[in-house]
Order: C-alpha cells, then sequence, then structure tokens
C-alpha cells in the first residue's frame, strides 16, 4: 500500500494539511510518535488572541480565529473578547506601540478607560495603568485536540498511526518510511513534527535551524466566577481564562526545562512562581484558589520567528509546515493553504519558504 | 558537598521512610523526615488522635509508637504536617518546596529518598460511589484514628487478608459485621501457606481473625464478590453473587467496606524521571531501582511499598537497607548491617508477596462496573463515557484524559486512571502493562496560587525582553 504522501506529526498542523488534501483528492497517511495532539497542539493554553499575535501574521490569525469559531463546541470554543493589561509607564508606552500596529493590521483593537475595565472586570486590580481590548479574543480547549482531529481523520477515512516514531525516511522511489511497526510507502512526505523538526529533517540530511521555546501552563481547581475574558499582560507574560467549568488555566510564555529531544519538557518551579505571582497580581482574588497541574509544551521557532511552511530545501516531493508563533490560532488555517500548495494550486496567501536566509527580525 | 540543609531528606515517616532516615542518622548524617501527618507512621501504624489515647494497644499501635519514640530519640529533623508539592534538581542536590498550615518553605538535601507507599485499589461495581461505602484501608485509618466504625451494619468485601482484619477490627471496636465476602476461596490461601510460613505470628493472628469470625456466627463467603450496592442517600443493601455466578446472597447494611489490594504510589519517582515497568505481582506499575533502593537518577533512591507492595514487615527491613545504601553513597560505611538488612527484608517480602497475590483483583471483579457505574468520581465519567471515548480510537491513558477529562479533576487520577488503563487494554486486546499511566504534573499535592507565587513586588518580577512584534 503506498499513500500520496505521508505527514510526520499529527498536531494541528498536520492533521488540517491532511483534511485538505484529503479534500483535493490525495490519499494521505498521518503518523504520530505519540497520541494525535498531543504535543504543542494539546498541551498549550488554548489562548485564541489577536492582541498577541504578530504582526505580519495577522491575515492568518484572523482567518484562524474564524475556523475555530466554526470548530465550535467540539474543540471548546469560547469567544470572550479579551483584555491585555499595562501596569508600569513603560508597559503603557509598548501595550499603544504595539496593540496600535496590530489594529493597523487588521485586528479590531480599541483602547478603553480603567472605568470600562472596572465594569467588564471588577475583580481586576486596580494597578492597571492601561488597557486595551479585541472582542474577537477567546479560547479553546487544546485538550481536545486529539479527540477532534481524530474523529475528523476518520470521517474522511485518512489513514493515521499513533505512537508510530519515524526513524528513518529513504528515497526509494518515493519515500520510505522506517518505523517500529514496519516501513511506509508515501510518494511525498510533509514534515509537520512541531519542536521535532530538526531532527526529523535531519533523517533527510536537512538542517533546519529550529529552536524550542518550553511554554508552561497551570491550571486551578474549579473558582466561583472570577473572570469572564481573557487577561493577558502586555508584555505576552500572562494569559489567563476562567473556563466554563470554573477552572483557570495560566499561561504566557515562562520557561521549563529540558529539550525535545529528551522527551517531555519539565516544569521549573523558579519560572512558575512569578508567572503566578503576576496573575495574582492581576486579580487578587486569585491567590486562594489551588493549582492543581503545571506542564510544559515546546514552541518550535527559526531565528526570524516566521513560519517554516513550503518546500524542504533541495526537493520537491519533500515538504515542511511549523514553526508558526501562535501556531494553536494559526494552525488550521496554515494548514489548509499548505494542502493548497501540495496540490499544486496557488494558495490565497503567501506561504513562508523553509529555504531562506534567517535574519533575525526583532524589535 | 554542597551546601545543602541536610545529608539526605525522607519524603514518607511510614514505617520505610521512618527506618530509612533512622539509619541514615545513626550513620552519623544530617536526616530530615517529612509526613503530610502529623506523627511518624504511615497508614499502617497511623497515630490515634488525641481523644483515644488512652485505647487499648493493638501490635500497629505498639509498632507505631516504638517507631515514634525512635525517631523522637534521634537527631532527624522532623517536619510533620508538611505536604511537599515539588521536587527539584538544584545542583548535585534536590529542592524540595513544602507546604505548611497554608505556608510555604522549601528545603535542600544532597541526596533524597522517597518513601511514598501505597494506596488502595476499588474496583468500581454498580452503586459503589453510594454514601456509606469507604474502602478497607481507608475503614482501617477510622479505627486506628479514632476507633470509630464505618456504620451500625457492614459488608465487608474484597480480595487478601485486610477483610478479615477489618471486618474483626469492626467486631473488636462494638460495631456489626453482616458479611466477609471475599473472592478468594480457601484453596487460594492454602496455597498462600508455604510463603506465610516463615512469619509464623502473623499467620496466627490472621487465623484468630477469622476463628473470631466463624465462631460468632458471621457469614464467611469464600468464593463470592459484591456485585451491587443499593440505596438512595445511604447504602441499604448489598447483593453477593459466587464467582462462578451459582448463588446469590442479599444482606441489609448500611455500610460497606470495599478493597481489592494495595498498588504503589509512584507520581513522585515518576516525575523525577524513573522509569516505570508493569509487575501485576508488586501491585502494577513500580519505578525501577535495586534492592537497595538505588534509582537511575542520581541521588535519588526509593523504598517501601512505593517500589512495590511487600507489606509493613518488608517496609521496615527495605527502609533500613535504603537508609544504609544512601548513607554508604555518602561515606558512612555500616559494615555488615546491609546484608542483615537485605537478608531480613528477602524474608518478610516473600510473606508479604503472598499477601499481595491474594489481595490482587481477580479478572471477574473487572467484568462488575455496568455501562452505568462511575469510573471517574472528580467528573462524574460513566464506563459508558469511558468506552465510548476508547471506541472513537483514544487508545492511551493520556488520550482519555485529554479528551474526557478523566484524571483532571482534584484527585489527579488517582482513583481512576487503573480502572481507566485496564479498560483500554480490554477492549484493545493488549495486557495492562502495556497500557502505561498518564504523564505525571506537578504539583505533587495542590497549591494555592498565592503560597506558589510567596512574597514579591511587582518592580522585582523578572520580565524578560518582549516577543517579537
Amino acid at each position: 500500500m503506498s499513500y500520496d504522501i505521508a505527514i510526520i506529526g499529527g498536531g494541528i498542523m498536520g492533521c488540517a494539511t491532511a483534511l485538505r488534501l484529503a479534500a483535493g483528492g490525495m490519499r494521505p497517511i498521518v503518523l504520530d510518535q505519540g497520541d494525535l495532539g498531543q504535543g504543542a497542539s494539546g498541551v498549550n493554553a488554548g489562548t485564541l488572541s489577536l492582541q498577541i499575535k504578530r504582526v505580519k501574521l495577522m491575515p492568518y490569525a484572523l482567518k484562524g480565529h474564524h475556523l475555530w469559531e466554526e470548530m465550535g463546541t467540539a474543540v471548546g470554543f469560547a469567544k470572550t473578547g479579551g483584555y491585555t493589561l499595562a501596569f508600569t509607564d513603560r508597559e503603557v508606552d509598548l501595550l499603544h506601540e504595539r496593540q496600535t500596529m496590530k489594529r493597523e493590521a487588521g485586528a479590531p483593537i480599541t483602547f478603553v478607560s480603567n472605568n470600562a475595565l472596572r465594569a467588564a472586570e471588577p475583580g481586576l486590580t486596580h494597578a492597571v495603568k492601561a488597557a486595551s481590548y479585541c472582542p474577537e479574543d477567546g479560547y479553546a480547549n487544546s485538550a481536545l485536540t486529539g479527540q477532534y482531529y481524530r474523529g475528523k481523520l476518520q470521517d474522511a477515512g485518512i489513514a493515521y498511526r499513533e505512537r508510530t516514531p519515524v526513524t528513518g525516511i529513504d528515497r526509494v522511489d518515493g519515500y520510505e518510511l522506517q518505523t517500529p511497526a514496519g516501513p511506509v510507502r508515501a510518494a511525498r512526505v510533509l514534515l509537520a513534527a512541531g519542536a521535532w523538526l530538526k531532527p526529523l529533517a535531519a533523517l533527510m540530511d536537512v538542517d533546519l535551524p529550529v529552536n524550542a521555546r518550553i511554554n508552561t501552563v497551570s491550571v486551578t481547581e474549579r473558582m466561583p466566577a472570577m473572570m469572564s475574558h481573557v487577561i493577558g499582560h502586555a508584555t505576552g507574560l500572562l494569559t489567563m481564562k476562567q473556563k466554563a467549568n470554573g477552572t483557570v488555566l495560566i499561561g504566557g510564555g515562562w520557561q521549563g526545562k529540558g529539550t525535545p529531544q529528551q522527551g517531555r519538557g519539565e516544569v521549573d518551579v523558579a519560572a512558575v512562581k512569578p508567572n503566578l505571582a503576576l496573575a495574582q497580581y492581576a486579580l487578587p482574588a486569585l491567590g486562594t484558589a489551588r493549582v492543581l497541574r503545571s506542564w510544559t509544551g515546546f514552541e518550535a521557532n527559526v531565528p526570524d520567528f516566521y513560519p517554516l511552511a513550503g518546500t524542504l530545501p533541495g526537493f520537491d516531493d519533500a515538504f515542511v509546515l511549523g514553526c508558526v508563533r501562535g501556531g494553536y490560532t494559526i494552525g488550521p488555517s496554515i494548514g489548509q493553504l499548505m494542502g493548497d500548495l501540495i496540490l499544486g494550486r496557488s494558495p490565497e496567501m503567501p506561504l513562508f519558504d523553509p529555504g531562506r536566509s534567517f535574519e533575525e527580525d526583532r524589535p | 558537598m554542597t551546601a545543602a540543609d541536610v545529608d539526605i531528606a525522607v519524603l514518607g515517616a511510614g514505617p520505610a521512610g521512618s527506618t530509612a532516615a533512622l539509619a541514615a542518622a545513626q550513620a552519623g548524617l544530617r536526616v530530615a523526615l517529612l509526613d503530610e501527618q502529623d506523627a511518624p507512621g504511615g497508614q499502617v501504624w497511623r497515630a490515634k488522635s488525641a481523644a483515644i489515647l488512652s485505647a487499648p494497644h493493638t501490635p500497629e499501635s505498639k509498632a507505631g509508637a516504638a517507631l515514634r519514640q525512635a525517631v523522637a530519640d534521634s537527631s532527624i529533623m522532623l517536619h510533620p504536617a508538611t505536604r511537599v508539592w515539588q521536587i527539584a534538581r538544584t545542583g548535585d542536590g534536590w529542592q524540595i518546596d513544602t507546604l505548611r498550615d497554608g505556608a510555604t518553605d522549601s528545603l535542600t538535601a544532597t541526596r533524597l529518598i522517597i518513601a511514598s507507599g501505597a494506596r488502595e485499589v476499588v474496583q468500581p461495581l454498580p452503586g459503589w460511589t453510594t454514601p456509606g461505602v469507604i474502602g478497607l484501608a481507608g475503614a482501617t485509618a477510622l479505627f486506628k484514628q479514632n476507633l470509630t466504625v464505618p456504620g451500625a451494619r457492614t459488608v465487608v468485601a474484597g480480595t487478601g487478608p485486610l477483610v478479615f482484619y477489618v471486618a474483626s477490627e469492626i467486631r473488636r471496636l462494638g460495631g456489626t459485621v453482616a458479611a466477609v465476602v471475599t473472592p478468594n476461596t480457601r484453596r487460594d490461601w492454602a496455597g498462600s501457606l508455604p510463603a506465610m510460613l516463615g512469619k509464623p505470628a502473623l499467620v496466627a493472628r490472621g487465623a484468630l481473625w477469622v476463628a473470631d469470625l466463624m465462631l460468632s456466627g458471621v457469614p464467611v463467603l469464600w468464593g463470592h464478590q459484591v456485585t451491587a450496592v443499593e440505596g438512595d442517600t445511604r447504602v441499604s443493601r448489598i447483593t453477593a453473587q459466587s464467582v462462578t455466578g451459582a448463588s446469590t446472597h442479599n444482606f441489609a447494611a448500611d455500610s460497606l467496606c470495599l478493597g481489592n489490594g494495595l498498588m504503589p504510589q509512584v507520581e513522585a519517582a515518576q516525575m523525577l524521571g524513573v522509569p516505570l515497568h508493569h509487575d501485576a505481582a508488586l501491585g502494577g506499575w513500580v519505578p525501577a531501582c535495586s534492592d537497595d533502593g538505588v534509582t537511575p537518577v542520581a541521588g535519588l533512591y526509593l523504598c517501601g511499598d512505593g517500589t512495590g507492595i511487600r507489606g509493613a514487615d518488608a517496609a521496615v527491613h527495605h527502609g533500613r537497607l535504603c537508609g544504609l545504601r544512601a548513607a554508604a553513597d555518602a561515606g558512612c560505611t555500616s559494615g555488615h548491617a546491609m546484608d542483615i538488612a537485605r537478608r531480613n527484608w528477602r524474608r518478610a517480602a516473600r510473606f508479604g508477596l503472598a499477601m499481595t497475590a491474594l489481595s490482587r483483583p481477580t479478572p471477574a471483579l473487572a467484568q462488575l462496573a455496568s455501562d452505568d457505574t462511575i469510573i471517574c468520581r472528580c467528573e462524574s465519567l460513566t464506563r459508558r463515557d469511558i468506552l465510548a471515548e476508547i471506541g472513537s480510537g483514544a487508545t492511551s491513558t493520556n488520550a482519555v484524559k485529554s479528551g474526557l477529562r478523566a484524571g483532571m479533576g482534584p484527585c489527579g487520577g488517582k482513583y481512576c486512571q487503573t480502572s481507566v488503563a485496564r479498560l483500554i487494554a480490554a477492549e484493545t486486546g493488549v495486557t495492562e502493562g502495556a497500557v502505561p499511566p498518564p504523564t505525571p504534573r506537578p504539583p505533587l499535592r495542590p497549591v494555592p496560587v498565592a503560597a506558589a507565587a510567596g512574597q514579591f513586588d511587582y518592580d522585582d518580577l523578572p520580565i524578560p525582553k518582549p516577543a517579537p512584534l
């Protein structure tokens, strides 16, 4: 049995691409070293916020929000609107500069008065100096990613194999992928393995400059209603939201330890403490909530912090998709674009050549 | 050497942990002993509450009192009523974050011994969440700490020796036992005799429990299992059937003690990177360690029932062996003491493992739950819910947890994961050993945001460079 394409990595991007390809008439197979949607796709904080998206990625994020809304309750989607807070003069400047640029890029962001903020979120600290608001913001439940896409792949008749790591990729009239459960043959390959892209591309003698951030998320026990919007911080170092079941999810990109090659990351309590301190500072009543779990997920990136989405350098039948900052939000939309590219159609938005030179693009 | 607060920190002050701490302290090391309870003794040698101090002694209370005295007379720094919520590597040693009376503290240690003990396995059956149903081990805690019994009229059911101990204690404390129901047969017990003969005192004690029940006319249903519990606000009726299904008995009762043996508590070791493997003879998933408790993680040792269910007697010797090993690694040699401890441990373990074998849930017990039986209590998920999720392709404990929240509630999966894993194994046609427990998540115990965050000033928050625009 030979497939039209083998997709390595069963996260949002791999699955969304597979669905687009199957809809376009290809026979894909999805392989994952673990379960579907249990990597970054399944362990991130689930924040869908245009206020923390990169300016140049805003069109992709706007499309992403639309797709998440369509997925709806099956992925725990909730459009709550979101506030981003600034506590110091420096943060106020940062907030104005950044959110103005994002608004110009198409996000419906406004600046709100302290009175309006307090009316909307009475539990927030009065130390807020400035705040911005975006009605499109909200969240979905990332833990449901695997369940959602497993069902979608089944409905589309797409083959998938879980707990099936790819240990070798050989060129033989297309590709032969080596796995502990035997070889898999396909005419094309798509590498969509998130933080594991670097070792995976190395199997094809390609060096992708992929690094991994180790983002930490914590969740509390169920609490009485404390907030009704997604809350962020001008620096991006805090995201929090209270789910319908009362649990409060706290993130913000605080760094854990470990590397993808070593397996799962490890929570660094020295990083969790300031994350929780910032959350409690913003919402003082949170202090009594007990933290039940903290965990980490790997967020892959390249030096310019823009996506890899295109053909693998030196190949015309091997592709790579990943390293999308805001990948949870953007994943479903960039997966569709990637599918179109592989199908030979022209994607409605430009993709990101993995063969470009990676100059740092930092403010 | 790092400038750690202590040479060795011991987590868990049951028979294994306390004895390990004593051995290391006697070797001349600075030892801290941490436990969630107010006094050492663990579950098995739990201290009496202040209200019942004058109650008659039992073998457990005597052993516990002797242990508490030994700890008090030693140089051990005891941290009672202390919850360990986080353990992290720091330099060559360990940092242990604790919570006591709502306040956090931390302690550093060069070496770490974890004696996390066991928790009870209760196989779900129709009605098992009705008020009035408690675990066998939970019942023993009532006796030991408060001298109370589970109800006015109790059915005691489950595997292994604990049913007879619990039934006998309920009678001794003035309660009424409606029946003892155990899937084990007299032949099962006879098969364990060779292993039991090494511990004649324990055999004699067990024989007394059974004799007491027989003489007092309490029905003992060998080869039977409780199949249903009825009652709205409280247990009212209990149905038992023979394992073969040939006979059915009903008992009016307001309480049920139910248990199917113990399983090692492995989460702390697992979180620190110790690999697990499945060994049904040891109670399920056990962490990798040598007989002396040395793990593949440098500076981390394990002892007692947390390494496999071998019982309190074996735990004492294992604790001593492990404490001496850790002390030897710290440069304190102990002559032949380790050899003696190892020999005693092996002898005691033989008895303990025979009891573990008798306590294992039988395959028939896993069939008792109906589609409507609750499997995950925190999230009120029934067997039907779990089976549907497995049927949709969620064939790992992580996948079921993600999709349904089974294991995301306050208990952290302690009460449902064994059942979930068994259902996955049965539905996908693999062994239980092919279905590992879900990835463990810190903290080890729930910790309030304010306590974890600690004292802080906004200006001191380490705010790194903002994300790229």
